[in-house]
């Protein structure tokens, strides 16, 4: 299976651009989002042990390195759930066939990038799917030609060459004392090295690289401009997933497979995700736009998993997963709704909204459970990556993290609270009688990811047991 | 060695100086220029340090396919007016005039603390397994799928960005 994830996407991609299926372009959307769901499902059902193996007939006959550890499941699974629902998404705000097309040609091609990334275990083809996401984004982001989006999409482009450019660095500095690239042989050489201030340079150029992809402090200013002035459907998918695998996934993998996650490290990467955390959420209160301060809470939500991965325990390194997860959905789900709110309202300026839940109500309450999810309400699925997050923190002495933690939950409750009394609550303001409520294709990926907020709290249990415990166990040794 | 030292020295002097021209001009034909001199002096650097592979695709995908991508940008952009040019000019002389002095002395930093180039060269030759391009074509199967998938994301970009430009 893990080859097929990979190649699969290219192929529909490389199929449908063929000149004598031009016809089939005008259904490609409902091909790229059957693929995206067969991903879901397939990774679910082996997840659940419905499919047992792991080698396909590609695996055979291509010279790979991949994995497919619990934890690469469970980002295969939030990719295809956040590129269905940035799929569905266009399909609303698209309007040209052609133009969906091309959208979902590149989504195919982000696809094939982070599939590989999960599944990746060779630091060369990890940079190299790395890239494939990231120029895939840089279209996506000036998709629709206009300023903004070019100026977004060329700060990304900057901030991207120089988190390439340290990723580059430390591969070379590493294949100076490793004989492979592999995580295997890498990790072997590394245990085995005396060079110890070589590795301590790598180290440093890989994580600062990982913190510009994804978005920690002080490396997130590109982040809101990007998330912001992207379309509608790449926001979704920005935010949803492509900076958590290319930055954080990558960070996961890196500290836990590669260099050993212990002493300075850890602490390095706690203090980092305490400021990412804190200084997202006093970011985020000071917004009016919608999609910049949703922008500014996924700086300070991935600092939350940055504080689970700090702490090296499997507790923390289990919740930061988990927490990996849950912000793929919920951010996600804030983005469908705020591509909702926008395509009724024209505006993103939520100073210019006010009581619209009563005119689109399914957008409201799906945006309450996206809100109630992130600010760590019981029982949604967010409350229990938090929870974890903070225990671990405790429980490994970082205990001022932890405070800090659930202190940045209050700030959190405290800007979603103001974004939902600014937008759906109350009275509704003059002159949006005539709104009306999102189209189907963004009503069903916004419902869709509701259920999987609600499901993924109700049954924590058997997900922490089987899931995610195996998890921090295997990457805490 | 020294003479070798020297003549490295030099070159990279050049190949900063000519990124530098690229990057402050605000003509874009002699930005190109200074791209792809950049590149044919990166290019020789990296055939004197042993891997004339790496030096051919150096030369060809960025000297080549880069420079041939950027001048096709150009003519479809606007002329400046002369005046306009010339405030242009000392704009960015007045706003960049610490440029080459960062690079001077990032230069010297580096130098002061980087690896001794000797011990890279020699382990990397130790550590290196084989022809390059039999590692490319039998052992790194992944990688030429990834390079496939970067070039579609490129083609579909020029496409995207520019096809429509022409319409505006």
């Amino acid at each position: 299976m893990p080859t097929l994830l990979i190649i699969v996407p290219l192929a529909l991609m490389l199929v449908l651009n063929l000149p004598f299926l031009r016809a089939a372009r005008r259904v490609s959307f409902w091909f790229c989002a059957i693929l995206a769901l067969v991903q879901v499902a397939a990774v679910a059902a082996h997840m659940g042990g419905l499919i047992p193996g792991y080698e396909d007939l590609f695996d055979r006959y291509i010279n790979l390195t991949l994995t497919m550890s619990g934890l690469s499941e469970v980002v295969l699974l939030s990719i295809g759930i956040v590129v269905t629902a940035s799929l569905f998404t266009a399909r609303a705000v698209i309007e040209n066939h052609e133009e969906r097309f091309k959208f979902g040609n590149l989504v195919m091609l982000a696809m094939v990038g982070l599939n590989g990334t999960a599944l990746l275990a060779d630091l060369i083809s990890l940079y190299v799917f790395i890239e494939i996401t990231a120029v895939s984004s840089f279209i996506l982001i000036a998709f629709n030609r206009d300023a903004d989006g070019l100026e977004g999409s060329f700060k990304y482009i900057i901030l991207s060459a120089v988190a390439t450019a340290g990723l580059l660095s430390a591969i070379a500095l590493l294949m100076m004392v490793s004989q492979g690239t592999s995580y295997a042989a890498v990790r072997e050489a590394l245990g085995a090295s005396s060079n110890s201030f070589y590795v301590k340079l790598a180290m440093g150029f890989f994580m600062c690289g990982l913190f510009i992809k994804g978005g920690i402090v002080p490396f997130h200013w590109w982040l809101p401009d990007a998330y912001a002035s992207a379309p509608a459907p790449a926001s979704v998918l920005l935010a949803g997933i492509v900076t958590k695998v290319s930055g954080i996934y990558t960070l996961i993998i890196v500290t836990t497979s590669i260099f050993r996650l212990d002493g300075a490290v850890g602490e390095i990467i706690v203090v980092l995700g305490a400021v990412s955390a804190i200084a997202g959420a006093l970011l985020a209160l000071g917004q009016r736009d919608m999609k910049r301060m949703l922008a500014y809470s996924s700086v300070s939500q991935v600092g939350y998993i940055l504080l689970g991965l700090g702490t090296g325990s499997a507790l923390g390194i289990a919740g930061a997963v988990f927490h990996f997860f849950n912000h793929a959905i919920f951010k996600s789900l804030l983005f469908v709704n705020a591509t909702a709110v926008e395509g009724s309202l024209g505006t993103r300026d939520m100073d210019r909204m006010g009581g619209i839940a009563s005119k689109m109500p399914v957008t409201g309450a799906t945006s309450l459970i996206g809100f109630f999810s992130a600010a760590g309400i019981p029982p949604l699925a967010g409350f229990w990556s938090k929870i974890m997050i903070i225990i671990a923190l405790w429980q490994t002495g970082y205990t001022a993290a932890a405070v800090i933690a659930a202190l940045v939950g209050v700030l959190t409750l405290a800007y979603f609270l103001s974004m939902q009394r600014r937008v759906f609550f109350g009275k509704l303001r003059e002159g949006l009688g005539g709104i009306r409520e999102a189209r189907l294709s963004v009503l069903v990926p916004a419902v869709s990811l509701a259920l999987i907020t609600i499901a993924a709290g109700l049954f924590f249990k058997p997900i922490y047991t089987m899931v995610l415990m195996p998890i921090g166990e295997m990457l805490a040794k | 060695m020294i003479d070798d030292l020297a003549i490295n020295v030099i070159l990279c002097v050049l190949m900063t100086a000519a990124a530098l021209w690229t990057v402050l001009t605000v003509r874009l034909l002699r930005s190109a220029i200074g791209l792809a001199v950049t590149s044919a002096l990166l290019t020789i650097i990296i055939y004197r340090f042993d891997s004339p592979l790496a030096a051919a695709f150096e030369l060809s995908v960025c000297a080549g396919l880069i420079s041939v991508i950027f001048v096709s940008a150009i003519t479809l952009t606007a002329r400046l007016s002369p005046d306009r040019l010339t405030q242009r000019e000392g704009e960015v002389l007045r706003r960049f005039w610490f440029l080459p002095l960062l690079v001077i002395i990032a230069g010297v930093l580096l130098y002061q603390t980087s690896i001794p180039i000797e011990m890279v060269v020699g382990e990397a030759k130790t550590g290196a397994q084989g022809d390059v391009r039999s590692i490319i074509w039998n052992t790194r199967h992944l990688d030429l799928i990834g390079q496939i998938a970067i070039l579609l994301a490129g083609a579909i970009g020029v496409v995207l960005l520019f096809k429509e430009r022409k319409h505006d």
